[in-house]
């Protein structure tokens, strides 16, 4: 068996007084799809948060790609890993978010371009051909000179999914990529997404989008208040869960 | 009766003719300015004392000219250690080293709270305070130890009072650039594997600059005005220069139209590079195309007396 692409042990993570993980343990293998749902304040998006550090954990393992994030061990000990080395696996992980978070000042070729020239010094003649062809690919390729504020949300969010996968991620995490979008926008994101999952991109996707899931996902995982309360293939989760936690939840968004 | 859809043939009704309301406190109200307007302009050209033949005769004197250059390298100097004193001031300050943003925070109180005019003075005095500066490791060996009075000149005073003076400022105008670019910014560029240099550099500081720009402008123009206090510590600026033509000639008021004259000028320029700098930074902030300098300021003029304004400062109403 191959060894898994995230492996969470034991995840806790509080802020201030509040415990939002409180223990999370999971593992999504190489290729795979995994699904997060959950009300909302479960914690879902903090985990994928603390996936690429942009969160710190408090206690238990996480690791990607068969390293520690955020920390080398020596020995028992854990030693913070420097910032340049936090920055160099972020690069390798792509992430994709609820509100697009493009860049405003940038068109959209340029917001795609902009990181791999800055951080894998690529030149600017490589990363636009390169640009241009993930935009062919999201379906815009008529996009490029506009600025975000020129395109719908749904264009935006495929530009946003572009800009990620510019940088060659062998892992991607999507906080909720349709979340913000209206409903007649929502299906052009979700074919880019299928389309990437297809092509084998190992994905972690916290949505409430279940048609995606049963469609797509190889593994859901239900989430409340900061634990795994289910996990399994999606058919088993989506269509007979076990926990009443679950159902009620179900029931209310499907 | 509610209409049925298909009894009527459908066509565009035609667009609305009606007799418009009649403002006349606008026309009262427009009339007063009018008069005073044409009252002042008639007084400053036929007023003798005015002596327009004098301003002409020393707009382009040797001396004024010179104080113009020394007015505008001390803007200049002035302003660029003051952004650069600014942007670190403001990086330091959102630090999250506490001994980085206090120590900001203490420089800022510290020039903020006491005037310009005074530091300059204290910086003219300073060979008082101490008469040699030692360069070299600190608390050990010094290297070089110039004598204060021959590195402090005037100029190198005056340069230090305003630019340091300056940055205080700058670190607040550019400390609420910085914060007015949402966080999600800065998570997008960290996801990406920029460091958090690159994110401020490349990311946060670009997008800061529309709301830093304006004010930006404003300390500029500001700073242009202000450089006309080293006359006290005898830098020959532009007011400098007219005061010694006007103190040997009593020619005082046309000497100080002509100071005028040029400090106006000069501040239309700033006007016209600050619209272009926002329009470079504005990029991407709205959904249509811009306007032209000229075109714009030309609807702001037109604006009285019209329905609907949608830009320009001038008189018209919203709606």
């Amino acid at each position: 068996m191959s060894e898994p692409m995230v492996k969470a042990e034991a995840v806790y993570k509080r802020f201030a007084r509040q415990e939002v993980l409180k223990g999370i343990t999971l593992q999504v293998l190489p290729g795979e799809v995994m699904c997060l749902l959950g009300p909302s304040g479960s914690g879902k998006s903090t985990f994928l948060r603390c996936i690429n550090h942009l969160e710190k954990i408090d206690a238990g393992r996480l690791s990607v790609d068969g390293e520690l994030v955020g920390y080398r061990q020596v020995g028992a000990t854990l030693h913070e890993l420097r910032e340049r080395e936090v920055a160099r696996k972020r690069s390798e992980i792509g992430m994709v978010f609820q509100q697009f978070n493009l860049f405003p000042n940038m068109t959209a070729l340029e917001n795609v371009t902009c990181a791999p020239i800055l951080v894998r010094k690529l030149s600017r003649e490589q990363a636009g051909s390169r640009a241009r062809e993930l935009l062919g690919r999201v379906g815009l390729p008529d996009k490029l000179d506009s600025y975000p504020a020129q395109l719908s949300g749904g264009q935006q969010q495929r530009v946003a999914i572009a800009r990620a996968l510019a940088m060659e991620p062998k892992l991607m995490l999507f906080d909720e990529p349709t979340s913000a979008l209206d409903p007649e926008l929502v299906g052009d994101v979700l074919q880019a997404m299928k389309r990437l999952a297809g092509e084998g991109m190992t994905m972690i996707v916290v949505t409430h989008e279940t048609g995606f899931a049963r469609e797509v996902a190889d593994c859901v995982v239900f989430m409340d208040a900061g634990i795994v309360v289910e996990a399994g293939g999606p058919s088993e989760v989506l269509e007979h869960p076990r926990e009443q936690r679950t159902r009620e939840f179900l029931s209310k968004v499907l | 009766m509610s209409s049925v859809p298909g009894t009527e043939p459908a066509g565009r009704p035609e667009d609305i003719r009606a007799v418009p309301v009649r403002r006349p406190g606008r026309w009262v109200a427009a009339a007063i300015v009018l008069v005073l307007a044409v009252a002042i302009v008639r007084s400053v050209v036929t007023n003798p004392n005015f002596q327009w033949g004098v301003v002409g005769e020393y707009v382009f004197d040797e001396r004024i000219l010179e104080g113009l250059r020394v007015t505008i390298e001390l803007t200049v100097i002035a302003m660029v250690i003051g952004i650069v004193l600014g942007v670190v001031l403001a990086v330091m300050r959102l630090s999250p080293n506490p001994l980085l943003a206090s120590g900001s925070w203490l420089y800022i109180w510290f020039f903020r709270g006491t005037p310009v005019l005074v530091q300059l003075l204290f910086w003219y005095n300073v060979s008082a305070l101490y008469p040699k500066i030692a360069l070299g490791i600190p608390f050990g060996p010094a290297f070089v130890h110039p004598d204060a009075n021959t590195l402090i000149t005037p100029f190198t005073a005056a340069i230090l009072g305003l630019g340091l003076n300056e940055g205080a400022y700058m670190a607040e105008i550019v400390r609420a650039g910085i914060i007015s670019v949402p966080s999600g910014q800065e998570d997008a560029a960290r996801s990406l594997g920029m460091t958090r240099l690159q994110t401020m550099a490349r990311i946060v500081l670009p997008q800061a600059m529309r709301v830093i720009i304006p004010p930006t402008g404003n300390e500029t123009i500001s700073m242009l005005k202000t450089t006309s206090l080293v006359s006290v510590i005898a830098v020959a600026d532009l007011l400098f220069a007219a005061e010694g033509i006007y103190s040997a000639n009593f020619k005082t008021i046309p000497l100080l139209i002509v100071v005028s004259i040029w400090y106006i000028v000069c501040t239309s320029v700033l006007y016209i590079g600050q619209y272009y700098l926002e329009r470079y930074y504005g990029r991407g902030s709205s959904r249509e195309g811009q306007t032209p300098l000229a075109g714009r300021m030309l609807r702001g003029m037109l604006a009285f007396g019209r329905h609907r304004v949608h830009v320009g400062p001038g008189g018209g109403e919203r709606r």
